[in-house]
Parts: C-alpha cells; sequence; structure tokens
C-alpha cells in the first residue's frame, strides 16, 4: 500500500481485535527510552502527533505524566476554532507502558500503548478500548464493510498507484 | 466524522471489482477515450465496453458525452476520495504520525550520540 520508494520503513498494522477494540502497531529503529521520551514530552510530542498530512496542526500540549495526572491537546489553526482532546493517565511505567483515558466525548477510548524494546528496536502497541462497536465504527471510519471489498479496494489503489509512477 | 452511504460503497466496490474497468479508470486517468479507443485498447467489442463504461457511469466514476457520432469518457466529478478516504483513514493517519515519530526518534539518537561523544 505504501507507495514511498526512499527509505525503507517499518509497516503500521491495524486490527480489530473485538468490536469494541482496535490495536495498532508499529516498530521504531530507537531504544524504548527515545521513543517513550516522544510520547511523554510536550514539545517533543508536538513535534510529530499532527503530522502536516493532517491538515490541523497542534496548538498546545500540556502533559502531567504521573498516575491520576491530566494531559491536553488542542487542534486548531487558531485558539476560536481548537478543539480540546483531555483526559487522565491511569498508568505511567516509564519506557514501557502507559494508560490514558479520553474524555472529551462519552463514546471515546482508553488508549494503552506499550512500548517493548529487543535489540535496540522498539515494538510499539496501541490498545483502544472503546465503550461500545458503534463508537469504535465511529471513530475508525469503519461502517461493517467486509475484508473482500477492503482488498478489492487495496488492488485498485495499488494499481492506480502504479499507473501514477 | 464523515458519514459513508453503505448503499453508494456497494455500487462503487461493484463497478471496482472488475479488471478492464480498473484498467478503463486508469486509463481515463491520462486522457479522455471515446468508447472505440477503449474497446480497441482493451480487445473488446464495442458492445462489451459500453457495459463496462455504463456500470462506471452508474458509480458516477465517469461521464460520456456525445458528439456527433462518438461518445466520449472522462472521469466523473465522482472520484476514488471518498472510498479510499472511508477505508484507510484511520490506518493513514497513525501511518503519517509515525512517520513523523521515525523523524524525530532518529534526530534525538543522533543527539544521545553527540552528547556521550
Amino acid at each position: 500500500m505504501e507507495s514511498k520508494p526512499t527509505l525503507t520503513k517499518n509497516p503500521t498494522t491495524e486490527d480489530r481485535k473485538s468490536e469494541r477494540e482496535l490495536v495498532i502497531t508499529r516498530t521504531f529503529n530507537a531504544p524504548a527510552r527515545i521513543v517513550f521520551a516522544a510520547w511523554t514530552t510536550p514539545e517533543l510530542f508536538m513535534r510529530w502527533w499532527a503530522p502536516k498530512s493532517m491538515g490541523v496542526p497542534l496548538l498546545s500540549c500540556s502533559m502531567d505524566v504521573r498516575v491520576g495526572g491530566g494531559y491536553r491537546v488542542a487542534f486548531g489553526h487558531d485558539a476560536s476554532s481548537a478543539t480540546e482532546f483531555f483526559g487522565k493517565y491511569l498508568e505511567v511505567i516509564p519506557n514501557a507502558r502507559l494508560v490514558w483515558t479520553n474524555e472529551e466525548s462519552d463514546d471515546a477510548a482508553v488508549t494503552t500503548v506499550t512500548f517493548e524494546e529487543k535489540d535496540g528496536k522498539t515494538l510499539l502497541v496501541l490498545h483502544e478500548l472503546y465503550p461500545s462497536k458503534e463508537a469504535l465504527d465511529e471513530a475508525s471510519g469503519m461502517e461493517g464493510v467486509m475484508s473482500e471489498q477492503f482488498e478489492q479496494l487495496d488492488e485498485l489503489l495499488v494499481t492506480l498507484g502504479a499507473g501514477e509512477a | 466524522m464523515v458519514q459513508y452511504s453503505t448503499a453508494r460503497l456497494d455500487t462503487s466496490f461493484a463497478a471496482l471489482s472488475d479488471a478492464t474497468r480498473r484498467g478503463v479508470l486508469e486509463q481515463l486517468g491520462r486522457a479522455d477515450a471515446s468508447i472505440t479507443d477503449l474497446a480497441e485498447k482493451f480487445h473488446m467489442t464495442l458492445t462489451g465496453m459500453k457495459k463496462h463504461v455504463g456500470i462506471l457511469e452508474q458509480a458516477g466514476f465517469v461521464t460520456t458525452q456525445k458528439v456527433g457520432r462518438v461518445r466520449t469518457c472522462r472521469l466523473g466529478l465522482r472520484r476514488l476520495e471518498e472510498e479510499a478516504a472511508w477505508i484507510e483513514s484511520y490506518r493513514r493517519l497513525w501511518d503519517a504520525r509515525f512517520d513523523a515519530l521515525d523523524n524525530l526518534v532518529e534526530e534525538l539518537k543522533q543527539k544521545e550520540k553527540d552528547d556521550g561523544e
């Protein structure tokens, strides 16, 4: 699916573990302490959480990374149109595990991120547990369509991508 | 959150489920073409190509216009963005984020190395 021909990059996988759970995985070529720092230091977090392709920049970010501590992230082009995401940390194990709540809506997930270091690389597993199937459908843009259709579209996008090259 | 119409997606995916029709879209992405051109290109009868174009037209991927005796096909206003967005939006978001995180992580690694020297 990925059409970037340059650096070999590690794939991002998405797996719907159950009706209410979604798991995203990715390996990073760095030790866990570095990846963990990028998730827990506001000025570092702000440099990657809203990539340009997302279209909406991050305006501000505050994090009190300890059990019971809060975080608040604001997206938008200016303060008047900003959307805020916030919640609190339920678990914090330095360089290994973070669990936080998302409290901006009743349908938001509890997010668990684990950082597993092996041979200098870090396997990151992000797990989201939603309050209901509908909440997960809504969040991830899935409307219960079958995997066969996914495959067809994948195939087509590959074909069209190849045509452009 | 974007809402997607299931019926419309069904029509789209059905239209896209055929290799010839995907080829036609790819071709029209490069240049408009007449049904005759397309039939020749894909080694098909005119009738066969008309059928394929009809299905693509129904799904909104292609529009046709008859001028004199020639029916010209072009990509419709309705493009694949919605389907692509629908299937890919969430994973893509994470993928883009993680690409950005890759860059940052490389920078931090380098900094650690420099500081250690």
